[in-house]
């Protein structure tokens, strides 16, 4: 990261909309590249920032739910950060370069800026079925773990991280589970079909059954409990229906703002806007993917930080342009599933099988250049090697396939000899 | 000074850590790129993830979940999301052998 300071003078005020770990970090990432002027967080939760990520996992197995906060309030206030929480923004006016707030006593309030970050996140995509619960936030979380008892019976919508990730956290609370998927197969969407069966694999030996090919065609309340009736004429009495199905990136203020919008916020290199004064990061900008040479828009809690450090440096002038190779996790059991690179750029895959029981599922490209890793195995004995693999994607080297596919040639050997 | 020897010199790769157990605490024993030893507490100053499942590259250990970053020689916390540096302790290799002092 470049820290040398071109700190436009006309840049004395910035506005970030979105105080999740995203919008956070992005501020104080301002003020450690040596930004002293007034910095407003705003964000409509009432807590500061959380992560995300622990909610669909370990928060799930434990009694109690304790948020991790990567900024403590007293760090947001020694980086003087004006942080509003519990503020809704009703509107941004590019003329005027100004946001419009609900403030305290029900007014109004304008808040002018220089600079404008939109951090604003996604909302999960939600079925047309009364008596389903979401996951987004910690309020989400805790609302799903009242439903968690372990004489209860579970149906999870949706085979994918977050679906999987509360199965294993409601298995692990005792419950009966079972998973539906409209897809042909659990974790379509980034993880390779041979690593994603082993991960339902995982899911069948802890009880939990997947049924592919199904929906929930309707749902209906019987006293305590729910019937969920199937796309196969299956029906199913459960005590609960929570679905993990997808994310829609946020983004009505900035589409009602005249900001180009096309599945999320859609932003260059240096995540700038349509209007070159605002900038968007995380989980709802669409951004070119130097790699692929398409658009992606990633959902992960990674990008949510590495693009906080990218958005802060571009609107202080500094050209950075965003190149980190996507990578993301789950937990599920005693096992973990990482992934680094995005699929359906490889031309041909590589499996490497551990001896410790970590399956890598390595794909290249038609110079034999890495594009895509995903692995999953016990502890966090995948995560060396998938961070390994980052680096082999981002030299985007030749490599020789039968080495990858060798667990005897150590992955890190690979590349000090490709980046040598 | 108390020295516990936790391993020999190679059962640590250039540029790589393990995790050792002194009286029940967990430890990260390090190897640098030049061979030389360094320790420190086991787990991650953020989520109590366990070290030893990092990788080392540079003279920085990664955390396995959220890639917070230390350099090991001083423990010293890289950025966000880690903010707390990590407490390092003394090594000595010594006929081979790694010993580590927890004070």
């Amino acid at each position: 990261m470049s820290t040398s300071a071109d700190l436009s003078s006309d840049v004395r005020r910035i506005v970030v909309v979105g105080a999740g770990e995203c919008g956070t970090h992005a501020a104080m990432a301002l003020r450690d590249k040596g930004f002293d002027g007034e910095i407003t967080l705003i964000g409509r939760e009432s807590v500061h920032a959380y992560e995300r990520p622990p909610l669909s996992k370990g928060a799930l197995a434990v009694d109690e739910m304790a948020l991790v906060h990567p900024w403590t309030p007293e760090q947001l206030a020694q980086a003087h950060i004006d942080l509003r929480l519990g503020v809704e923004v009703m509107g941004i006016d590019l003329e005027a370069g100004t946001v419009t707030t609900t403030a305290d006593a029900g007014g109004e309030e304008e808040i002018p800026w220089d600079r404008l970050l939109l951090a604003l996140g996604s909302d999960p995509r939600r079925l047309q079925l009364d008596e389903v619960t979401y996951l987004r936030t910690h309020e989400d979380a805790e609302a799903l773990r009242a439903l968690l008892h372990p004489d209860g019976h579970l149906l999870v919508v949706g085979a994918g991280f977050i679906g999987l990730e509360i199965a294993a956290g409601a298995r692990e609370r005792g419950m009966d589970v079972t998973v539906v998927e409209a897809g042909s197969r659990a974790l379509g969407r980034i993880v390779p079909e041979e690593v994603a069966a082993q991960v339902v694999a995982l899911h069948e030996a802890h009880g939990v059954p997947l049924r592919v090919a199904t929906t929930v065609t309707g749902l209906r309340r019987e006293g305590d409990r729910v019937r969920a009736v199937l796309s196969d004429g299956d029906e199913l009495l459960v005590d609960a229906v929570v679905a993990g199905i997808g994310a829609t990136p946020t983004t009505a203020l900035a589409e009602a703002a005249g900001l180009l919008v096309d599945d999320g916020i859609v932003v260059d290199e240096a995540l700038r806007t349509s209007d070159p004064r605002v900038f968007a990061a995380g989980d709802c900008a669409s951004f070119p993917d130097a790699r692929s040479g398409g658009r992606v828009r990633l959902e992960s809690w990674r990008n949510a930080h590495d693009q906080a450090e990218t958005a802060a440096a571009s609107m202080l002038g500094q050209t950075e342009a965003h190149v980190a190779v996507p990578w993301f996790w789950s937990d599920q059991y005693d096992q973990m599933l990482s992934v680094a690179g995005l699929p359906g750029t490889g031309e041909r895959a590589v499996l490497r099988h551990r001896d410790d029981g970590v399956l890598l599922h390595l794909g290249l490209d038609a110079q034999d250049r890495l594009v895509h890793a995903a692995a999953v195995g016990p502890g966090a004995g995948v995560a060396k090697d998938i961070r390994v693999a980052e680096k082999l994607i981002a030299a985007a080297v030749p490599l020789d396939p039968a080495q990858l596919e060798d667990p005897g040639v150590p992955l890190r050997s690979i590349l000090k000899a490709a980046t040598a | 000074m108390s020295w516990t020897r936790v391993c020999e010199v190679d059962d640590v790769e250039e540029e790589d850590v393990i995790g050792v157990s002194i009286d029940g605490r967990d430890i990260a024993v390090y190897r640098a790129e030049d061979g030389s030893f360094y320790a420190s507490e086991g787990h991650c100053t953020h989520e109590r993830m366990l070290l030893c499942e990092g990788l080392v590259m540079d003279g920085i250990i990664e955390c396995p979940k959220h890639n917070g970053r230390f350099r090991i020689t001083d423990g010293k916390a890289m950025g966000a999301p880690v903010t707390v540096d990590l407490r390092t302790h003394p090594v000595k290799v010594e006929d081979g052998e790694v010993h580590v002092d927890l004070g």
